[in-house]
């Protein structure tokens, strides 16, 4: 064990790991985090918050996740090197770890070209790849990148985030490899709507044994309706969304798509569960997160396994 | 062909409308003209091949910069017409003198009497166009 | 080259509101060569200015002048003799030209005609693209001859990231994604393996993260 972290911890032990995210308030309200968090207990192994997703600017993962820590719940977050340089990064690293935070998702970030302070200037000192060897840098070897000792490692579970669908997809294992090779541990991928693309991608991963050195987690998100379908499939970046769910969920009744939505889900789940390398599944509700035990519940993943 | 056209515009020959320069086309008015058009060749049809499309680019360029010095990128307009078409000449000069006539004249002349400096050097061109 | 554009007029003729008579220069350096500061260049914004101003009713003296370059010595003597007998100068050169010359006629207001952008190419006439964003540590080698931090939005030095989409980059349809083309390269140059290779955290004490640069030759110095 590399750290205290309860979701190592459960992959370590070999269970099926699951895994959410919590989005942060718009404001100062801490009350927002703990209701959310609080609806996913006992549900997930740990509970993402983003960090200023698609650049709009939100109460910060660090502050959620200490709050998150205060209520019982174990956090993992979201850093991503779009806001801050190495000297922040690393500061954040070491406060993280003293505030309870153990496990650490490392990103590049979406550009602020998305979100509501595109003038800003934007930092990008170090990119994911670089943020997974600082951390691995920090707790293995303890020392800061200039060199210096520091005094209290740091003890957290590196994970990143692994994009099977974006391209040009030849690399998407490369780079993978390469964040393996950097140091992380787990993996959580963009939501998958194409699983024949992503059983094409954990094949290029098993080939360079790659399974066996990290723990992937795919990601699942619930479509709501059509429209929110047709905007993942149109508007996100690095989304894959066949037009035959789309066929799917439109030959349903307006007021049963939401449910066809969560049967979708909970069944791309349980292909994942027989998917040789996949370790986990890591549950994206946006604007949802109410469902989200539901779908762990009927995709068999309730009641979460106690730590032997 | 022996038709007339109004008196009030000054012609300036040139071998081909790819040869105006939007400078040409400032200075015209800068000089005193109320108004200035382009008349090229045919789209399709230019001897030179896109001297005439080339055209075009510069007389839209020179009217954003007419709209923003206060001048009105309406006083600047091209046309497209063969060169025999004698009546079609007309037809373009009574159209752009009449659109001219209802603008009035040009801004800048209200205020030239208040000036009593000369500007800048114009390098003896011929522009004179209306 | 420098690559930059006129700025809009109207910020232009606020700059110069309170003046009578200016000095218009020009360079016939890289501005030439992107249009936007070159001798044509200071006929247009001559006369452009010269309307707005008749339209103002204010007049303006309005001296065209264009330099070899604004960015050596040697070349902002030629207006040594005319200076004094201007007010102001307003510069369409690159921002290099334009702070060269304040410093050089220091009692002399200058002010900036065009907007400086980037170090660049002309990809066809009319239209300039940034390829250098002169971080003084040139990785080409390493990328096949395509900088990423430059061409990639990011500045990812391991890329692409998660938003690369049909080869082209998450920030806009228009823009090509610099991973998907560092890619296409090493496809090309038949080194698909040198994708495999993390290239470490950049050291950005080269650019202008390290402060205000300076580069001294002394064997050339006299």
């Amino acid at each position: 064990m590399t750290s205290d972290s309860h979701l190592e911890k459960m992959l370590e032990q070999g269970e099926f790991a699951v895994t959410s995210e919590c989005g942060p308030p718009r404001g100062a309200d801490a009350e927002v985090i703990k209701k959310k968090g609080a609806l996913l207990k006992g549900t997930v192994d740990a509970i993402n918050v983003t960090d200023n997703q698609t650049s709009v600017v939100r109460m910060s993962s660090f502050s959620s996740c200490v709050l998150l820590t205060q209520i019982g719940l174990e956090a993992t977050l979201q850093m991503v090197t779009r806001d801050r340089n190495r000297i922040a990064i690393q500061s954040d690293i070491l406060g993280a770890a003293a505030l309870g935070i153990n496990n650490i998702l490392c990103l590049s970030g979406d550009h602020q070209k998305f979100g509501d302070h595109s003038t800003a200037k934007n930092v990008y000192d170090i990119d994911s790849i670089h943020l997974i060897q600082t951390v691995k840098h920090m707790r293995d070897e303890g020392k800061f990148l200039g060199g210096e000792e520091l005094k209290g490692i740091p003890k957290l579970f590196i994970g990143a985030a692994a994009n099977p669908f974006a391209d040009p997809f030849e690399s998407r294992v490369v780079r993978l490899a390469k964040k393996v090779a950097a140091g992380v541990q787990f993996i959580q991928t963009q939501c998958i709507f194409n699983l024949e693309r992503f059983a094409e991608w954990m094949e290029q991963v098993r080939d360079r044994g790659l399974h066996e050195k990290v723990h992937i987690l795919g990601g699942v998100t619930p479509m709501k309706s059509v429209g929110m379908a047709n905007y993942m499939k149109n508007m996100v970046p690095g989304m894959d969304v066949p037009d035959a769910l789309i066929a799917r969920i439109k030959g349903v009744e307006k007021d049963k798509r939401a449910e066809e939505g969560v049967k979708i889900a909970v069944e791309t789940i349980q292909q994942l569960k027989e998917m040789e390398g996949v370790h986990g599944v890591h549950i994206m509700a946006i604007e949802w997160e109410e469902m989200v035990p539901r779908i762990a519940e009927e995709a068999g993943l309730l009641p979460r396994p106690q730590i032997a | 062909m022996r038709l007339s056209y109004p008196t009030s515009i000054k012609i300036v020959k040139l071998p081909c409308t790819g040869k105006i320069d939007v400078l040409y086309l400032l200075k015209a008015f800068q000089s005193g003209a109320d108004g200035v058009y382009v008349a090229g060749c045919m789209e399709g049809d230019c001897h030179y091949l896109t001297g005439n499309l080339r055209a075009k680019k510069r007389v839209e360029y020179t009217q954003k910069i007419l709209d923003e010095v206060g001048v009105g990128g309406e006083r600047l307009a091209m046309y497209n017409m063969s060169a025999a078409q004698g009546a079609r000449f007309v037809e373009v000069a009574q159209e752009m003198t009449e659109k001219i006539k209802e603008l009035g004249p040009s801004p800048i002349k209200k205020q030239k009497s208040e000036i009593s400096k000369q500007e800048s050097e114009v390098k003896g061109q011929k522009t004179e166009v209306v | 080259m420098v690559i930059g554009e006129g700025k809009p007029i109207k910020e232009i003729l606020a700059m110069i509101e309170d003046r009578s008579k200016i000095l218009l220069a020009g360079c016939r350096g890289c501005v030439t060569v992107c249009c936007a500061g070159g001798e044509k260049e200071v006929g247009i914004l001559s006369s452009a200015i010269s309307l707005a101003r008749q339209n103002q009713g204010k007049a303006l003296e309005i001296k065209e002048v264009t330099l070899e370059r604004q960015c050596d010595p040697e070349y902002l003597e030629e207006i040594r003799s005319i200076v004094d007998d201007y007010e102001a100068i307003l510069s369409i050169a690159c921002g290099a030209g334009v702070q060269f010359l304040a410093e050089t006629y220091r009692t002399t207001p200058i002010y900036p005609g065009i907007n400086t952008n980037f170090i660049g190419v002309t990809q066809e006439q009319g239209v300039w693209a940034e390829r250098c964003q002169s971080c003084g540590d040139c990785k080409l080698h390493l990328t096949g001859g395509i900088c990423p931090i430059t061409r990639c939005a990011k500045s990812l030095l391991n890329g692409p990231c998660g938003g690369s989409s049909t080869g082209k980059c998450e920030v806009d349809p228009e823009t090509d994604c610099g991973w998907q083309m560092i890619y296409d390269r090493f496809k090309e140059l038949g080194c698909l393996e040198q994708l495999e290779v993390i290239i470490p955290i950049t050291d950005w004490t080269t650019s202008r993260d390290g402060g205000p640069r300076k580069i001294v030759r002394e064997d050339l110095k006299l």
